[in-house]
């Protein structure tokens, strides 16, 4: 896995537009321990998007696709929604799904990728809102754990249909009262995480997107997990300031207010022993790394 | 036989696949000109004639010519970029040929900057921008070009060639298959003899880019 494929014709380099020709110098296709720091230093595989000014949403975008471990072999598989206007702009590849579809086409996908490329690794990610992961699509979902399939789900929740004017979801928290649920909510808000667990995933986490450092964490270990083991699930609070009143500098905080410990996006984390198992072999052979990288800079020094 | 043929458009909004219509693709070693199967030598002339007619002519490689995923990818790009010298020394002034790329297929709406690329989902948007009045595609996949093809015949009055390296395109008015670094050559060959023969229409210029 490198950017060595990753070459324009010389004959034609002039006249790429200069989008690509900085991805191909300095964007971090193939970089070992790419992550968010590379964010302000390196050409971005978000271009821009098309979301509303202060939206959490682009937050969260732009620190998951800094952190993919992967990106030039990974696959996103988006669904209807607000992310489906960020896709276009991406460089990864993405295929976007039939509203709800996303688990099942990254199901057969992923099976697709190992049977066609063998001795590479391809990394599937399903990268969805609320309504497509939890009510419209749960089926595909559910099924896709139950079946043990090799990816990562990821849920953007933001707790209502954002994109079409603010109606009730499932993961929308009981009481709460949107601009076209006006009754408010009569039930709780639906306990994916747990449920997630239930059905076989292997790494659940459950945070919002104040804390780059922990976007990129999580990203990696449930794209790690998920190569090697089987389905990870990633629930990431990423409010929509217009659907609850706030203004655009107001996303961070609601974030931050929302992830207290005694708050519903306090903190959560649940973890097969396989799963354990994997992240401390890769722990351990960090270590390594680094202690034999320190060795060699002495001996340089 | 067939009686519909295809023509540069405006056809309409949604104007019908060509195939759809009873256009049918050339065998090997042929070619198309709007819908007629002739030898590809005639379609070699008639694409060099249209493009020393065209006030801009215009080559739009695709993916498959601009990342130089293996040795023949870059050959056929260093041809293509022999093609658009060509046209640039065989044409007359007030003709400007242009070599703009479609370096792949993201929608990317509304970011697209009709100066610098062209875009399957919305080709009409740089033919308008550009004026331009006679185009071809080479090295794009063809689900790509089909879908732009038809949407320049329905939205504007442009000249659609396509250097197809697969079977070639009904939707385009004039279609090679098989493409290689040699056709490539062919073409600018057949631009080179056919310089000064043809009468540019400059006058028309403005109806390249009608909506």
């Amino acid at each position: 896995m490198s950017k060595e494929r990753i070459k324009i014709s010389d004959d034609l380099y002039d006249i790429m537009p200069s989008d690509y020709q900085d991805l191909v110098k300095s964007a971090t296709y193939g970089k070992e321990d790419r992550g968010w720091k590379d964010i302000g230093n390196s050409k971005e595989l978000i271009e821009q998007h098309s979301l509303c000014a202060g939206c959490p949403e682009s937050m969260a975008f732009r620190y998951i696709l800094a952190s993919l471990p992967n990106p030039e072999d990974t696959v996103m598989v988006g669904s209807t929604g607000c992310t489906s206007l960020v896709f276009p702009m991406v460089a990864v590849h993405n295929i976007h799904s039939l509203f709800g579809n996303q688990n099942a086409i990254a199901s057969g996908l992923k099976r697709a990728l190992s049977v066609r490329f063998p001795g590479r690794t391809k990394d599937v990610v399903v990268l969805a809102g609320d309504g497509a992961t939890v009510d419209i699509g749960l089926d595909m979902t559910l099924q896709a754990w139950f079946r043990q399939e090799k990816f990562t789900t990821i849920c953007f929740d933001n707790e209502l249909y954002a994109n079409t004017g603010g109606q009730e979801s499932g993961l929308m928290q009981k009481g709460f009262v949107a601009k076209m649920a006006p009754v408010g909510k009569l039930f709780d808000k639906v306990r994916l995480p747990e449920i997630a667990r239930e059905s076989g995933c292997h790494y659940v986490v459950q945070c919002t997107v104040s804390k780059p450092s922990l976007v990129e964490k999580v990203v990696r270990n449930a794209v790690m997990i998920s190569r090697e083991i089987g389905p990870t699930y990633l629930q990431l609070y990423t409010p929509c300031i217009l659907e609850i009143g706030k203004n655009s500098m107001e996303g961070l905080q609601e974030m931050r207010d929302s992830e207290k410990p005694t708050e519903r996006f306090a903190y959560k984390e649940y973890m097969s022993e396989p799963a354990k198992q994997l992240l401390a072999e890769i722990a351990a052979k960090d270590k390594e790394k680094k202690a034999a990288a320190k060795q060699l800079a002495s001996q340089g020094a | 036989m067939t009686q519909y043929r295809v023509l540069p458009g405006p056809e309409h909004f949604l104007p019908p696949s060509a195939a759809s219509m009873g256009i049918r693709l050339p065998n090997p070693g042929e070619a198309h000109i709007n819908g007629v199967i002739v030898p590809e030598e005639k379609a070699y002339e008639e694409a060099a004639k249209q493009f020393l007619m065209a006030k801009v002519p215009t080559l739009f490689p695709g993916p498959l010519v601009l990342w130089a995923w293996n040795e023949k990818a870059a050959k056929k790009a260093t041809a293509i970029r022999h093609l658009y010298n060509t046209l640039k020394e065989c044409v007359q002034p007030g003709q400007t040929p242009m070599l703009i790329p479609m370096p792949d297929y993201r929608p990317k709406y509304p970011k697209i900057n009709p100066e610098v690329e062209i875009n399957p989902n919305h080709p009409n948007l740089t033919i308008w921008h550009n004026k331009i009045d006679c185009c071809m595609f080479i090295g794009v996949h063809c689900h790509q070009a089909n879908l732009s093809l038809k949407i320049i015949r329905g939205g504007t009055s442009c000249y659609t060639i396509a250097m197809c390296a697969q079977a070639g395109h009904e939707d385009a008015m004039l279609s090679f298959r098989d493409a290689s670094v040699e056709k490539i050559m062919r073409l600018a060959d057949a631009v080179k003899r056919l310089k000064g023969t043809v009468q540019p229409r400059l006058t028309s210029a403005k109806s390249g880019a009608s909506n």
